[in-house]
């Protein structure tokens, strides 16, 4: 995906075409216009819009029936009340469990996306094998994602079958309670729904390294570890930067994965706009919205830093 | 590399890979399993017996909840967004070939509406909704013209849920086309060209023939994601609610394993699309390589 992210912010050749030619590239242009119009007027009308809306709404007043159109703070004061204080504030603890949940799912799938996509891309040896396991790993992302949660139930519950099996196996005495509708079930089903996110784009850097660079680090004495740390990574980092992004993004922004299998207990950022937005404090959620995108907006910027510093060094 | 035997580290791997896929797909099996439970079974293991019992229930419906109404909106929203995903993708694609002033503001745009966490954009969607119906009732009162008074309100199915989803699915379009038109021999176009053939004539016989089977990728992707889309939808959707929302609320309310048969249902008809979805694609090429078109 990073070819294409160059080809396509590439500025257009500024040269101007000769006099013969200028009537036909012309149309071409006009052509181009109208075949990106229906897209760019989705974008305009369901992205940018709503999201400027959403900026200024966060600077509306607002009372228990209706939002009024005039110039205020508070939104943002409200998000950050008590925060000053010292102790920690509603909004920080709510953001410190959304990090924790980020950086612990974010960890959980690096290493099983890298691990698989690692597997298929350099251990599976025909195309064709290639492409089923892949497709094997794929195509759970396309079922339904409240479904694979609710599927958990009935392993982790009380009575599921995880703590059956350990009482069986007289491992335990008592039932695990903290299995379900907890911290642990949570960073679970993230893993378990957004490791695709990163065996995509890993599997898709992988597939990229040219095969005679593993032969020439072998040939020159590079142990098995020594190669994928010298000449795997580093050239697997795009695809571990993408990868990381989306999960990021929908980790950090999840309200429907935190609600269902915390059992609606636990706390995130996505969850507290959410019920803002129910309870039609939409200025509130607004203010919300625009200080979780900043947030997101400086981890995604930090992590592409963390990839392309190498590259200016 | 290939000519080496295999080493321990393979097996590791390879016991790796499949855990991995048993992670992946065993809860589903469960409640798989579970969907089948005998009329006294209950949510979670032993099965009491084997019946249909939890799906007769569930074809009876689900007490208030319209769960055949929201499974027949889901689909026909997923059908209308799985063909505007292949039509605005597919056109916009071929924009990005020809190269066009603020091409890289729309690239940069796609991509951060692929980014930006869903409850935001959902939420920036039902905003502009609730001030467009604001202004529509201003105008109705400033106006006092009939035809604007009865207004209700213009958020829905096929206004601000299908933006929403719209605003999910065109990013995955764009990008696989991005990459089908990256080995896209333009020779192809070229040669259509030279035999006469006007623009229209060599999108409509050439280029989509031989795109085909990934076009059919897009529409796997456009259906699937709008099929099972929550977050996009959950602010930006009017009274009527789609499927997943309906799930979504139903985990905290349903205590038997009808919602394990609904759970069936709905994986089983997604499975349905994607073997469709690939067998057609397969077939496309498949078709393709023996008309001796060539592999693009």
């Amino acid at each position: 995906m990073t070819d294409i992210a160059l080809s396509a912010s590439a500025p257009a050749p500024a040269v101007p075409a000769p006099a013969s030619l200028t009537a036909k590239t012309r149309r071409r242009q006009a052509l181009a216009y109208l075949q990106a119009a229906p897209m760019a007027l989705v974008f305009l009308v369901f992205f940018v819009v709503p999201l400027l809306l959403t900026l200024m709404v966060s600077f509306w007043e607002y009372n228990e029936y209706e939002i009024i159109p005039a110039f205020t703070l508070q939104n943002y004061v409200d998000v950050f009340d008590g925060c000053a204080a010292g102790d920690l504030c509603t909004t920080f603890r709510t953001y410190l469990s959304t990090l924790k949940f980020c950086a612990l799912t974010w960890g959980f799938t690096l290493l099983i996306g890298f691990t698989v996509a690692y597997f298929v891309a350099f251990h599976v040896r025909s195309k064709t094998m290639q492409m089923a396991l892949f497709l094997l790993c794929t195509i759970p992302f396309w079922t339904s994602n409240v479904i694979r949660m609710i599927s958990w139930i009935p392993l982790l519950g009380r009575n599921g079958l995880v703590n059956d099996t350990l009482m069986g196996m007289g491992i335990i005495k008592s039932p695990i309670e903290g299995l379900l509708y907890s911290d642990f079930s949570v960073v679970l089903a993230f893993v378990h729904l957004n490791t695709v996110f990163m065996i995509v784009p890993i599997f898709n850097s992988m597939a990229r390294i040219d095969r005679s660079l593993l032969e020439a680090a072998y040939d020159s004495g590079a142990t098995g570890w020594q190669t994928l740390w010298n000449v795997v990574v580093p050239l697997t980092k795009p695809g571990i930067a993408i990868g990381s992004i989306f999960v990021v993004t929908l980790v950090m922004g999840d309200f429907v994965t935190v609600g269902v299998m915390g059992g609606q207990q636990i706390a995130s950022v996505g969850k507290v706009i959410q019920v803002q937005m129910s309870a039609l404090q939409l200025p509130a959620a607004a203010a919300n919205a625009i200080v979780l995108l900043a947030a997101v907006m400086v981890m995604i910027a930090a992590m592409t830093r963390l990839i392309d510093l190498r590259k200016e060094l | 590399m290939s000519d080496r035997p295999r080493s321990a580290a393979f097996y590791g791997l390879a016991a790796f890979f499949c855990l991995f896929v048993a992670f992946l797909y065993g809860p589903t099996l469960t409640i798989l399993a579970l969907s089948f439970q005998g009329p006294q079974g209950g949510l979670t293991f032993p099965m009491n017996g084997v019946s249909t019992h939890w799906f007769g229930k569930l074809w009876a419906g689900l007490g208030i909840v319209d769960i055949w109404g929201a499974l027949w909106r889901s689909l026909r929203l997923g059908l209308v967004v799985m063909l505007l995903t292949v039509g605005i993708a597919f056109f916009a694609g071929l924009a990005f070939r020809k190269r066009f002033r603020g091409e890289g503001a729309l690239f940069t745009v796609a991509v951060a509406s692929l980014i930006v966490p869903s409850i935001v954009v959902s939420l920036g969607i039902g905003l502009e909704f609730r001030l467009l119906d604001e202004a529509v009732k201003g105008a109705a009162a400033a106006t006092g013209w009939g035809w604007l008074q009865e207004h209700g309100t213009v958020m829905g199915l096929y206004s601000s849920a299908l933006g929403a989803h719209l605003t999910w699915t065109l990013p995955f379009g764009l990008l696989i086309m991005f990459a089908v038109f990256n080995r896209f021999d333009p020779a192809y176009e070229e040669a259509a060209r030279d035999l006469g053939a006007t623009g229209p004539q060599t999108v409509r016989n050439v280029v989509v023939p031989i795109l085909a089977p990934s076009l059919v990728g897009v529409a796997l992707f456009g259906f699937t994601l709008s099929f099972d889309e929550l977050a996009r939808t959950s602010q930006a959707i009017g009274g009527r609610n789609t499927l997943p929302l309906e799930l979504q609320g139903l985990t905290t309310t349903v205590t038997t394993p009808e919602i394990y048969a609904l759970g069936t249902l709905t994986t089983g008809m997604s499975l349905a699309v994607i073997a469709t979805a690939l067998g057609a694609s397969l077939y496309l090429q498949r078709r393709r390589a023996r008309r001796g078109l060539g592999a693009a």
